[in-house]
């Protein structure tokens, strides 16, 4: 191949553009992190006041022979959808968990706590079924609801960054709290409560 | 004034060194430095131009001057931080008084600012190498004073980059008392090395680019050029392996999360050109040897330096999302990006318009060793596409379509592992293949013995692992290790029977055999890994549990007070009977803590690691917490155990492969008439 434009030259060409356009990309994204349209750490904004993320509906975790909450209505193994949030007449503790974090096993007493008054759906992040399965066994059942994001989708689409992390989730689906380490009673007195008062005495459910 | 005596002003006076090693030369030295640069990019390269042979032999005294320029600064630097001098602001940022010494030291590359000064040290010191050796290496001097005229111009950007954007000498008033401290998890001598074995990787595919671009504008690429290539290729690949398998054993023991490799954008970015300098290895080898796979050794070479560009540009531009913390920031990115553009596209552009004017290569059969290597290099640029497009997939899609998403582990095990198990096959096959041609018969004689081996394992290791893929991945490796091994052996066989005056083996050899076994046993213990156990468990101090067939006691919970942390002590006592029989003596203590940084408010795990050859066990002490019992509140500390088969092959096979890469350059140093033989 001697013409101008071979077989070889069109090969050696492609590197070339390749470069160019993966360089014009770099450029678009270190602009728009300049002026704030591109923000790749978005994961990390906060969520606060917004209505739940479309997420991809999870699937549920059965687990047999543990009792299901009192007043949970469904089953435990409905999975969580946005639909499912947002048609809630109350509020709802979204909580991010795994069978492979510590404060997740550390934070589980005051969950059941919290359980009594207000409903908490589990979502078990990157994990595998049995293994949450064994875990709730294991460290008690404060779940009205506990669905699995195996590959982590939901989590990204909610900012997680980390387990465990909370939400809480208003009738209509506003985020109204959003906690980022396990969670304790001096947490739930200070933060949670007051919120769930004050929504109470405006009437939001 | 009164009050005080003039001994003690005398005191405050520097003494001379320390005036010479003042942050302010230091910056003087890097400017001159930055010069030097300049000059040996323009100077030599004008030589060989005009074919001028004065101007052309500047290009060593000028990188040699550059060289002595930053060790300078490095040393005013190193001298700053050692004498914990905080009004310079990065040693400010990133030091503190109660810092053990080892961590002030490793504090200079532990920090953008630093760590850009070290690779600009490296790559002059690379350059400086490199005209010390020509003489010896028999290099032609215009092609020397182009290589060396290219790496000026890399160090003349960088130079300008550092002094620009990120000058590590910046003073800071009023001084604070105290530094801000370094991130604790950082403190671990594992991390101390880690940078800068990379850096050595990285900086040193500076020069197999260099001798990409210089083939490229004299249009001329022959065996001996790959054989001048080879040392660089070889050298500062094995650095990167040694970086990463440093670096992936110091997220093992350190993070406390019991893995070792995450596919998290950053460590990504040193696979992408591990991957393509792996292929640029093998390819180099094709070119000495055979003479073919130029123009992929030409490109590989440009691809592996502009890969290591580009990480760097991805890591400190803050695009990427990554759990690993670095400073990052839109106007460095800038800068460097444009400095990517013009080396890495230059070069690419370069390549476009000579590649295709070099004749083209003979044919060979694909049941050759060339074949072998071309088939590697399609499949370690497969897999570094693969690893490309799943580490800028998220921020590309973000940018087209703002959307956030995450490409993690699932995406990478399910491309990856297939084309990693032809590799494996492929591994076990070149062993019995020769240059030139190779009879089929031969080598279906050779490899029955490995294939039996590997057929025999597959069932041993379903059993074992009950998982199909890593199985089949297992049964791969002892393929490997049972092919290399034989034809070792039969060479070996074949030299003596021959009566040989050199009945040991070419290093060549021993070095490939190396490498390729050290692939095998990093995939082994890879399997191994994926049989791994872990559980959580809280327990009482004199508690036990039962886990992965023994019986786990907590002894004692103790206080400790670490040179900058407060920590707490597990003492755990691991025996052999399952707990409830619990007759066995303890034949192992394990005394993980977990560390308070009160000046960074940061708590860490410090893993208790106890490593055999068949496994690790591993464990990390949570937080305590109060529960409520029959008889009343009791104290329980949470605590994970891990059980992870085989773990510590996955790094003695990295330290493999980085012997294979000591022993094929220190067998060419004893025999330096090789690389001169059979060319024009």
């Amino acid at each position: 191949m001697r013409g101008p434009l071979g077989r070889r030259h069109l090969l050696a060409l492609l590197p070339v553009l390749a470069f160019l356009l993966l360089g014009s990309g770099f450029w678009r994204m270190l602009h728009g992190l300049h002026n704030g349209q591109f923000d790749p750490h978005a994961v990390m904004t906060p969520q606060l006041g917004k209505d739940v993320p479309s997420f991809p509906a999870l699937a549920g975790i059965p687990l047999s022979g543990t009792p299901t909450v009192q007043g949970a209505g469904t089953g435990i193994d409905t999975g969580i959808d946005a639909a499912a949030l947002q048609g809630q007449t109350g509020p709802v503790l979204v909580n991010f968990m795994a069978s492979w974090c510590i404060p997740c096993v550390a934070e589980m007493s005051q969950l059941k706590a919290i359980s009594q008054v207000l409903p908490v759906w589990g979502i078990a992040y990157k994990d595998r079924v049995p293994r949450v399965a064994a875990f709730v066994r294991r460290n008690g059942q404060p779940y009205a609801r506990l669905a699995t994001d195996p590959d982590g989708r939901a989590a990204v689409e909610w900012g997680v960054t980390g387990v465990p992390e909370s939400f809480l989730v208003m009738p209509g689906g506003q985020i109204l709290w959003h906690g980022t380490s396990a969670l304790d009673e001096a947490t739930f007195r200070r933060e949670i409560l007051p919120l769930l008062m004050q929504a109470r005495k405006e009437g939001r459910w | 004034m009164e009050g005080i005596a003039p001994q003690h002003l005398r005191a405050l006076q520097p003494a001379a060194w320390q005036w010479f090693l003042s942050p302010e030369n230091g910056h003087f030295a890097l400017a001159l430095a930055c010069a030097f640069a300049c000059a040996q990019c323009l100077l030599p390269a004008l030589g060989a131009r005009l074919r001028e042979p004065r101007l052309a032999r500047l290009g060593g005294g000028l990188a040699w001057s550059q060289a002595l320029c930053l060790v300078m600064a490095f040393l005013c630097l190193g001298t700053a931080a050692v004498q914990d001098d905080f009004s310079v602001r990065s040693v400010a940022e990133n030091s503190a008084r109660a810092k053990p010494l080892l961590y002030k030291v490793a504090g200079l590359w532990g920090n953008h600012e630093g760590s850009l000064l070290l690779w600009l040290l490296v790559l002059a010191l690379c350059a400086a190498l490199l005209a010390t050796t020509a003489r010896r290496a028999q290099l032609p001097l215009f092609l020397q004073a182009r290589v060396l005229a290219i790496l000026g111009g890399i160090s003349a950007a960088f130079g300008l980059f550092c002094l620009l954007t990120s000058s590590p000498f910046g003073r800071l008033l009023p001084p604070p008392a105290d530094g801000a401290g370094m991130n604790p998890m950082l403190q671990d001598p594992g991390l101390a090395f880690h940078p800068p074995l990379l850096y050595l990787g990285y900086v040193g595919l500076a020069v197999p680019f260099a001798f990409a671009v210089a083939g490229l504008m004299e249009k001329r690429v022959t065996p001996r050029w790959g054989g001048w290539m080879k040392p660089w290729v070889l050298a500062s690949w094995g650095f990167l392996t040694c970086g990463i398998t440093l670096g992936s054993w110091w997220s093992y023991y350190v993070l406390g999360w019991g893995g070792y490799w995450f596919w998290d954008p950053v460590e990504n970015a040193s696979l992408i050109p591990w991957l393509s300098s792996t292929a640029l290895v093998h390819s180099t080898i094709a070119v000495e040897k055979r003479d073919v796979l130029k123009s992929w050794s030409l490109l590989l070479a440009i691809a592996s330096f502009s890969f290591s560009l580009a990480g760097t540009f991805l890591v400190r531009s803050g695009i990427l999302n990554s759990v690993h913390a670095f400073a990052s920031d839109p106007a460095r990115g800038v800068f460097l990006l444009l400095i990517l553009g013009v080396i890495s596209g230059g070069a690419l552009a370069l390549f476009a318009w000579r590649a295709p004017q070099f004749p083209a290569e003979p044919g060979f059969p694909l049941l050759t060793r060339e074949g072998a290597l071309v088939l590697n290099n399609i499949l370690l640029c497969t897999l570094c596409a693969i690893v490309l497009v799943g580490t800028l997939y998220p921020p590309f899609v973000q940018l087209l379509f703002s959307r956030t998403l995450s490409v993690g582990k699932p995406f990478f095990d399910s491309t990856t592992i297939p084309v990693f198990l032809l590799l494996l096959l492929l591994l076990g096959i070149v062993c019995a293949l020769g240059w030139r041609y190779t009879k089929p018969a031969s080598v279906l004689r050779a490899l029955r013995l490995p294939a039996l081996l590997g057929c025999l394992a597959f069932p041993l290791a379903l059993i074992w692992l009950a998982a199909f893929p890593p199985a089949l991945c297992a049964a791969l490796a002892v393929w490997v290790l049972g092919a290399t091994a034989l034809a070792l052996l039969r060479r070996w066989q074949v030299n003596r029977r021959a009566g040989r005056a050199h009945r040991s083996l070419p290093a060549s050899q021993w070095a490939m055999a190396l490498a390729h076994m050290g692939v095998a046993v990093s995939v082994l213990g890879m399997c191994g890994m994926s049989a791994a156990r872990h559980d959580i468990v809280e327990l009482p101090v004199g508690g036990s549990v039962s886990f992965a067939g023994r019986c786990w006691k907590l002894a004692a919970v103790s206080p400790v007070q670490g040179p900058n942390y407060r920590a707490e002590r597990a003492m755990l006592q691991v025996s052999r009977p399952t707990c409830p029989t619990n007759a066995g003596k303890p034949f192992l203590r394990l005394t993980p803590e977990r560390r308070f940084f009160p000046l960074q408010d940061q708590t860490l795990a410090q893993v208790a690691l106890h490593i055999t050859p068949l496994g690790d066990l591993y464990a990390v002490l949570g937080p305590s917490r109060l529960l409520a019992t029959r008889h009343g509140k009791q104290l329980v500390w949470v605590l994970r155990l891990h059980d992870n088969p085989l773990a510590v092959w996955i790094w003695a096979g990295g330290l493999f492969m980085a012997l294979g890469a000591v022993v094929a350059l220190l067998g060419r140093s004893r025999r330096p008439a090789v690389a001169a033989r059979g060319e024009g």
